[in-house]
């Protein structure tokens, strides 16, 4: 006898909804029995985390402040990662957008009069993601280099930039010391919905359509696709890989930007500490829980966001330690990512079959 | 038996079969004490099967294999190291970026949890110099040449004491002065008792090296011989198989207009050593010109030159009347250039896309399938259905993913995407390598409408019989040089195989 993991042939329905479900009851097993360690009671725990994520407007508000970030740069991940292109630079993409948009909006403001000086702002930044991922993008199309290193090693100069600037050059000096530039002026802020939560929440979802439509239902999507599945077929098919490559990671760069600059523009009204605080890594998670579709990204991005609020509120209700909400969520992320293994293999005992005898004896 | 020495391997009535394919059909195999058996055949034939059994890649389903007289029951490569068995094979596994004495030491069980290092090299040294196996320990294996590595795979095998070598087509890789110091290596291996089995499909090849030869043809031994007792013509007429000619109906030759033109092409392949020397050829509308040749001689960098994956370094490709030297992949498929892909899985079909997505990947860019720049996917479903129906696609739908799809539907899927796209030349590589009788007819006759309706077809084949049956010419292509070209119906069969193996049209005459 023995155990055997099998690819799935097609993907089974009840599976895609079964094994999310499963997971997450294994998830709330799990984080109640280290609550229970902890002396505190997993059920009012979890009405605490739920109620302080999505009971109260306040709650709920603060949950869509972090799922924005997450969901533009979910989908500029998901959008490389089509592609095999591991960008894993969204951070910094997200850095130096905020960064440019801060630098529209401080010093541009005479170019751009009105509200034009926030859309100014927003396309500034939307313009550094897209440049600031198009250098990995040309050394791996043009000189095979690891995107990934790349990426990666490009985000803490980003950071470091933007740390620079708000320490240094753009620092106000009339801000008591305190890391971070002047505050713009309010034509470049994003209007407010609810709290301190912004219109870009409708722009990352109707942007999560767009790009699904463009995946599905374009030329250049269907192209995007043939080139992730394969390289070497897209090429034999007479497909400009490197370029579209090197096009779709821009879009990718572009959408992390335009991340960093809805924080900018919608949040700080200022460049400052707590710009880059990790949302580009979580954008990995976002990006492949959402199984690199786009349409999912927006429900996963607010379920991430809210169990990071909601675990926060744990700490304060139910007097846990800091740490705890974030052990919290690592439990919880955990058992749906393994579970995601179920719903591309199918697990199967297998009993060994019986060895046929040789009927004919070979000729001598 | 009737031996009254102990042969050091017997392999009795081997057979092992892949889903549709019998690789070896009880197959005996004997190898004695100091002695090279050439094993040859034709690709797919069965003999690297036959050796992976041996070697304990492979469970045979049926047979027994017997060390020194001994049953030996092989489980792994692991077992088959404890009896002496050893293989180096076509793709070589070392680790390109440790060192020779690393990769020597990895696996070796006998060693300490921290291995003496300098008793290891020592003993690599010696052996090195023993058997003519120069190479530097210390050198990584990402600096040696493809010729080096294979001398340190050997070592790997003879450091473990290995005492039959099995070698898979070694000198597919080799410089031919490379190939004449691996004959001396082999030639001390054998002083020194050893015993080697020598895959190759070269005749030169079985000459110079072995002493015995096995030939192998679908699966089956059809003959076994003392090299000294035979002669390269000889072994090229029981390798190749003189069967039967199943005729396929076709229209009478008459070739139109010149549709393909090469003129001196060279070009490189992938390890940068010139792959296509000097190719020169012309294909006229309406005419099947087939390419014969053993595997790796070259067609693929043909193929990919005429359809502008490769770049040639010197000549010119003309299509219809126009210069295409070099012009991108888009150009040429704009030329009515279509190609099925010898690699059917990776290149000619995208496993993870659906058939219907598959069959729209050449005309997805402009109308009926295509507005603008969106898709038009009813129409790409009602095409594929379509195409489903008139190639007899075996899908459960069209949007059932190609991975799911027999070898031979695939294939299929290829056809009929290509052959819609289609209008002057078409390039079709191996393209009923592996299918069943069923669906290898079904390409070769599409291929031969495609000719009666007035295109050109480059026509890449292993199997001489196929060739015979559907070129109206043949071109022979070795080590990257047309030998020759024949008009099929006046071709001679062992002159065409001889010329596969290399030999010249002088040695044929």
């Amino acid at each position: 006898m023995k155990f055997v993991f099998e690819k799935r042939k097609s993907t089974s329905v009840p599976a895609l909804i079964l094994v999310p479900l499963i997971s997450f009851a294994v998830s709330l097993v799990l984080t109640a029995l280290l609550l229970a360690i902890f002396g505190a009671d997993p059920f009012k725990t979890y009405a605490a985390m739920a109620v302080g994520a999505f009971g109260t407007s306040h709650g709920f508000a603060e949950t869509l402040v972090k799922a924005i970030p997450l969901m533009m740069t979910g989908l500029g991940v998901a959008i490389a990662f089509r592609l095999k292109f591991w960008n894993i630079g969204a951070e910094g993409q997200l850095t130096l957008g905020g960064v440019a948009a801060a630098g529209v909006a401080l010093f541009m403001e005479r170019y751009f009069p009105g509200r034009s000086l926030l859309f100014a702002a927003l396309f500034g930044g939307l313009l550094a993601g897209a440049l600031w991922a198009g250098i990995p993008a040309i050394l791996k199309t043009t000189l095979k280099v690891d995107e990934t290193l790349v990426t990666l090693m490009m985000n803490y100069i980003a950071i470091l930039y933007s740390e620079f600037l708000y320490y240094g050059p753009w620092r106000d000096p009339k801000g008591y010391g305190f890391p971070g530039s002047r505050m713009f002026s309010a034509n470049a802020w994003l209007p407010r919905i609810m709290g301190r939560a912004h219109v870009g929440i409708w722009v990352g979802i109707a942007l999560a359509i767009i790009l699904w439509l463009v995946l599905k239902r374009t030329r250049w999507g269907f192209e995007l696709q043939i080139i992730g599945a394969s390289q070497k077929a897209a090429r034999y098919q007479g497909i400009a890989v490197e370029r579209n490559i090197i096009l779709a990671v821009m879009l990718s760069g572009a959408l992390c930007g335009l991340a960093g600059a809805f924080e900018i523009t919608g949040i700080s009204h200022r460049l400052q500490q707590g710009l880059s605080i990790g949302y580009g890594y979580t954008a990995i998670i976002v990006a492949w829980m959402s199984q690199l579709n786009p349409l999912a990204v927006p429900f996963v991005a607010i379920a991430l966001a809210g169990l990071s609020v909601g675990g926060d509120q744990v700490q304060m209700v139910m007097g846990l330690p800091a740490a705890m909400g974030v052990v919290m969520q690592g439990l919880i992320l955990f058992p749906m990512l393994a579970g995601s293994l179920f719903t591309e293999y199918r697990f199967l005992v297998v009993k060994p079959e019986p060895r046929a005898a040789c009927p004919e004896p070979s000729q001598e | 038996m009737s031996e009254t020495v102990i042969p050091k391997v017997e392999m009795r009535g081997i057979s092992k079969s892949f889903p549709g394919v019998l690789a070896n059909d009880c197959v005996d195999l004997m190898l004695h004490r100091s002695e090279v058996l050439a094993l040859l055949g034709e690709n797919g034939a069965g003999k690297s099967t036959l050796m992976n059994v041996l070697c304990g890649l492979y469970r045979p389903d049926k047979g027994e294999i017997y060390i020194n007289g001994s049953y030996a029951d092989i489980h792994s490569p692991r077992d088959a190291q404890k009896y002496g068995i050893g293989m180096v094979h076509q793709n070589f596994k070392l680790v390109d970026s440790m060192s020779v004495l690393e990769n020597i030491i990895l696996g070796l069980k006998d060693e300490p949890f921290i291995p003496d290092f300098k008793r290891v090299r020592q003993r690599l040294v010696d052996l090195a110099a023993q058997y003519h196996l120069k190479v530097d320990p210390n050198a990584n294996i990402w600096q040696l040449s493809v010729g080096e590595q294979q001398r340190v795979e050997i070592l790997k095998l003879l450091y473990r004491n290995a005492e039959i070598l099995i070698l898979d087509e070694p000198t597919a890789v080799l410089t031919p002065q490379e190939s004449h110091e691996l004959s001396r290596v082999v030639h001390a291996m054998k002083q020194e008792g050893k015993s080697a089995v020598f895959i190759t499909h070269k005749m030169e090849e079985v000459m110079e090296f072995s002493d015995r030869v096995m030939v192998l043809r679908k699966g089956k031994v059809v003959a076994e011989a003392r090299t000294a007792d035979t002669t390269p013509k000889e072994l090229a007429r029981m390798m190749v198989g003189r069967e039967v000619l199943f005729q396929i109906e076709k229209k009478p030759f008459c070739p139109g207009e010149v549709v393909l033109e090469l003129s001196n092409i060279d070009a490189l392949g992938d390890r940068g050593l010139l792959a296509l020397n000097n190719v020169s050829f012309q294909l006229r509308a309406g005419e099947i010109l087939g390419i014969a040749g053993v595997a790796g001689n070259g067609q693929r960098e043909l193929a990919e030159v005429v359809t502008g994956l490769r770049r040639s370094t010197k000549g010119a490709l003309r299509i219809g009347n126009k210069d295409m030297t070099n012009k991108s992949p888009l150009e040429i498929i704009r030329q009515g250039v279509a190609h099925i892909p010898q690699d059917r899985s990776s290149v000619g079909a995208v496993g993870d896309l659906s058939v219907a997505s598959n069959l729209a990947m050449k005309q997805y860019r402009s109308r009926p399938l295509a507005a603008g720049i969106f898709l038009l996917p009813k129409r790409i479903v009602d095409l594929a259905r379509a195409l489903i129906e008139k190639f007899h696609i075996a899908t459960p739908s069209p949007q059932t993913q190609v991975k799911f799809l027999s070898g031979g539907n695939v294939q299929k899927t290829i056809l009929a995407r290509e052959i819609g796209a289609a209008r002057t030349v078409m390039v079709a590589v191996y393209p009923s390598r592996g299918l069943d009788v069923g669906a290898t007819e079904t390409v070769r006759r599409q291929l031969i409408n495609q000719r009666d309706g007035g295109l050109g077809v480059l026509f890449f084949s292993e199997d001489l019989d196929e060739l015979l049956q559907v070129s109206d010419r043949i071109a022979v292509l070795f080590e990257g040089r047309i030998m020759g070209i024949f008009d099929a119906d006046k071709a001679d069969i062992e002159q065409i195989g001889m010329l596969m193996a290399g030999m010249s049209k002088e040695a044929t005459a």
